[in-house]
Order: C-alpha cells, then structure tokens, then sequence
C-alpha cells in the first residue's frame, strides 16, 4: 500500500439551496476542489461519491455517472460510481477512493459527496432517512430516527446519570462554533435554554438536539503522498482510513450506551496511524443527534465512558480548548447532507491544517480526526490526517 | 406497497416466532438463518421458537414527529422491551399514560394495528406492548 493524500478540496454552503439541484451542487463542490488542486477534470482518473438517498430524495440514481456527465467528463470514460453508507456515505467514498490511490490502481481520484435533501415535505424526509435503520423490525413499528438516538439518550441518562442540560451543551458548542462558519446552515449562537425549550421531537430529545435536513456538496481530490507537493504547497497525508459495523438494530445490541462500531474503528485508526488520542488537535465528531456525538467522542477514548458530558461542561470542546469538537459548527450547526457529511467532515480538517479556517481557526492543528457514523452508530468511519 | 412485503412477515409479527441457536441456545428476534456467534456451525440448523411476549421496558421515547402512516397516533411511545427468552424487541406502548411509562415497566405484547398505507394501500398488523398487570 502507498501512502494517500489529499491535494485539493471544497465544499458548497451547506442549507436550503432552493435553487440548486443535485448535480449543480456536487459539480460545484467537485470544480472547487479541483481548483483548489490545481488540476483539470480530465486529470482524474476515478471519481467516487458518498450519497444516501438520491433516488429517494429526486428520484436520481446512477449518480456517479450524472456527477461524471455534468463535470464534463463523459467523453474521457472514467470510472464513477456511488458509496452507500447510509449517513456514512460520504467517509465511505472515502475509505474506497483511499483504498483506490493505496492500491496503486489510480493516482488522482475525485472523493464527493452529495445530498439534495430539501425538495421534500418533512414527513417523507423523516421517512427515507429511517431507511438507514431496519425497515421492517424497528421502522415498520413507528420508529424513526430521532426516536431510535432518543433511546440510546434515555438509556445513557438512565444508566449514567446526564441531565439534559448537560446534553444540551453539544448543541450549544456546535453553534458557537456554526456562527464562526460562513458556509454552515445556521451561524447562530444558541443557549442552553433554546435547547431545552425547543420543541420535543423524540423525549428527551429536542429539536436542537437533532441535525438538520439540508443541501450540500463537498470534494477532495486524493493523490500518492509521494508526488503530492507536485500539486500542492500543503498537502495533508492520510494516516488512517477505518470503517466498522455492528448490529443494524438497537435492539439487537447488547448496549445502548456504547457504540461498538466506533471504539473497533478508532481502535484500528490510532494503530494505523501509530497516534493516540492526546495526539489528535482536534475531531470533527458525527452529532447526528448530541447522544451520538458523546457515544462518539467516549468510543473515540477521548473521555471515559459515562464522561464525555464533563468535556463540554469543562470548556474543553470549544475551539480553543484542549479538544476542538466539531470547529466546522458539526452536523447540528454546519448541516447534515447526508451523503456530504462524511466528506465535509474532512474538508474542515484539511482547512484547519492548512491554517485556512478563519475565526475559528484551531491553533497550531496538525492532526486532525473525522467520525462519521452510518444508522444508529452501526457504521463507523474514521480518518485520521497530519500536515506534510 | 404491495401486500407481499407484508404478507411474507405475518407468522413472526403475529406470533412472535423467533430463532433460537442450537449450538450456543442463544434465541434471536426477527429470525435469522446464521446465528452471529456460531457462524457456520449454526447454518441450517436454527429453530423457530416462540417467545412468551412478556418482558420489560429496556428504554423508551415519546414521538413527536409526524410519521408517515403514523400521523394520527401522535404523540406515540415507542420502546425496546427486553424478553425473558433474551432478545430485546422494539414496539410502541399502548394503552398507557405516556407520562406513566419508565425503564423496568413490566408489558406484554398484542396484536395491533400498526399503521395504515394511506387511503387505499393495506392496514398493516403486527405486535405492540401493554402494561402487564401480572408479570
């Protein structure tokens, strides 16, 4: 295997692009990150895109070829295709384009990741992303995603004692950082009482404790380490790229409060790139919904199980404290496209690297770390990357 | 949707039936035809067992959202029980005040309704859970 990096990248504004399509936002994302590289279309040799839900969500399938088609690549004939994670998608295109350029079968790969997600009423929405569960033995009984992350959050409060204040602090973390991002769905600052007050979705979960629905791209553009500084000043290197999965089902775990999949693919993250969790500056961690985020940051080893909620009480998490949690503003204020997120998650770490992420900026960041989760914590993705 | 997505599922949503291992004993709900600790010891030989459809509630939530197919049962307690056989099952919770429901609450399941595939698609059946009054 060769080592991988990543030249180039981009991203549209994450929110409600009423007047943009599916295509006219992976094209956009996929032309920023090739501009960013320094590159032209035709340079790549393979193109793969994290997407949940398109023929849900427009009726869209074959989106690797559409994406392809309209990047005016269709006369060059390369391969495109589409990664399937669920919410996970975005890092699983990834994991397949790292495994692509390692190989040694392609050297420069187009990574994207794209939902269009707002072109439906919020019940059929709330529906397709359900699909990410077990249809017929937790959705076909009236569960949803909210419900199923509400769940977890009351057997965790249940089993280590979190008050929803202390939940509520993820959310708030994530805005202050959101308002420092000019291309997050909300750049607003919360309280703690805005979340609490906020409408119930699923008890104890609020509507501010749970993503929104939104539009966006994002891209990065992978090349063999060694000949990456041929396209870049500051390539950033991926040291690791691990994925894992547990049961489909909450009900068919053991535990509640603890996501198997994320301590199995932070585990194997941290020995392939020989780095600890005191090395890593900052996360951008999955907080689908806040109970996922704090499942996230303990299977991660960053706090203790039952803890994580100290880390926020103690200030840590904000962006200049000792654990920089989710600068991009996260999936609660920066947005969830789905099949953008996990794609997303890596371009914050790239600009943060490269000294580029403006007032929010982590001082002195050199190695940075992406969860991404799939369902309810059934897919874990992490990477992990280090300036050059 | 069409009726045989449903109708293929009827014996173990109206019946509870499961799979039990007979390598590790281990039972399993819904079925499943390799049990995930014996792997391919246990290929072809699972059994289907029934469970009792008592148990206890393991957690729960009070759903809010609109539910497609759900939009006039809200707001909907739903729940993961926890079987005496082992496995744990998600269900919603009726007949209950929702304010009464609480992690250890002892239920029972029954056939239900589940929920309607709009105006002119198929009623669909299967279990939800009741308080037990004698567990």
């Amino acid at each position: 295997m060769r080592d991988v990096a990543i030249i180039g990248a981009g991203e549209t504004k994450y929110g409600e692009h009423w007047d943009k399509s599916l295509r006219d936002l992976a094209v956009e994302a996929g032309l920023k990150a090739l501009e960013d590289a320094g590159i032209c279309a035709e340079d790549i040799q393979a193109i793969f895109g994290g997407n949940m839900s398109a023929g849900s969500f427009v009726g869209q399938d074959h989106v690797g070829a559409l994406i392809a088609d309209f990047a005016g690549l269709a006369e060059h004939k390369i391969p495109a295709m589409r990664i399937e994670s669920a919410c996970a998608s975005g890092a699983a295109a990834l994991h397949t384009g790292y495994m692509a350029v390692a190989s040694g079968m392609y050297d420069i790969v187009l990574v994207g990741g794209v939902e269009k997600m707002t072109d439906l009423p919020g019940d059929m929405v709330t529906d397709i992303l359900a699909g990410a569960a077990d249809r017929e033995w937790e959705v076909f009984l009236g569960a949803t995603f909210p419900s199923l992350a509400a769940m977890m959050a009351r057997r965790y409060m249940y089993e280590y004692g979190m008050t929803r204040e202390q939940m509520a602090l993820f959310p708030v973390i994530a805005h202050k950082h959101g308002a420092m991002n000019p291309d997050a769905h909300f750049q607003r600052e919360i309280t703690v009482d805005d979340v609490l007050n906020a409408p119930m979705v699923a008890d104890p979960l609020t509507l501010m404790n749970c993503s929104p629905v939104s539009d966006g791209a994002a891209a990065v553009v992978l090349a063999p380490a060694e000949i990456a500084k041929k396209y870049t000043d500051s390539p950033i290197k991926i040291l690791a790229s691990t994925y894992a999965n547990e049961y489909i089902s909450l009900h068919s775990r053991k535990s509640l409060t603890e996501s198997l999949s994320t301590i199995e693919a932070g585990r194997k993250a941290y020995k392939m790139a020989k780095k600890e969790p005191k090395d890593i500056d900052l996360a951008e961690i999955h907080d689908a919904f806040s109970i996922i985020a704090i499942e996230g940051l303990e299977g991660l080893g960053f706090a203790k199980k039952g803890e994580a909620a100290k880390l926020a009480e103690e200030g840590q998490l904000y962006y200049d404290g000792n654990l920089p949690y989710n600068p991009s503003g996260g999936l609660k204020a920066k947005g969830h496209p789905v099949g953008a997120t996990g794609v997303g998650q890596v371009v914050e770490i790239v600009k943060q690297l490269r000294n580029e992420a403006g007032k929010r900026q982590v001082e002195n960041a050199r190695v940075g770390m992406a969860h991404n989760v799939g369902g309810t914590m059934t897919s874990s993705i992490v990477h992990i990357l280090e300036v050059m | 949707m069409v009726v045989p997505r449903f109708w293929r599922e009827r014996r173990y949503r109206y019946s509870l039936i499961g799979t039990r291992c007979p390598v590790c004993g281990t039972v399993y709900f819904p079925p499943r035809s390799v049990c995930p600790k014996c792997g391919r010891k246990s290929m072809g030989k699972m059994e289907e067992v029934q469970l009792s459809g008592k148990g206890k509630v393991y957690s729960y939530t009070i759903v809010h959202q609109n539910v497609l197919g759900f939009k006039y049962q809200k707001p909907y307690v739903m729940a993961i029980i926890e079987t005496p056989e082992g496995p744990k099952i998600t269900g919603q919770i009726v007949d209950v005040d929702p304010e009464e429901v609480h992690i250890g609450m002892p239920v029972h399941a029954v056939f239900r309704r589940i929920a309607e595939d709009g105006n002119s698609g198929i009623i669909q059946y299967g279990y939800k859970f009741v308080p037990d009054e004698n567990p």
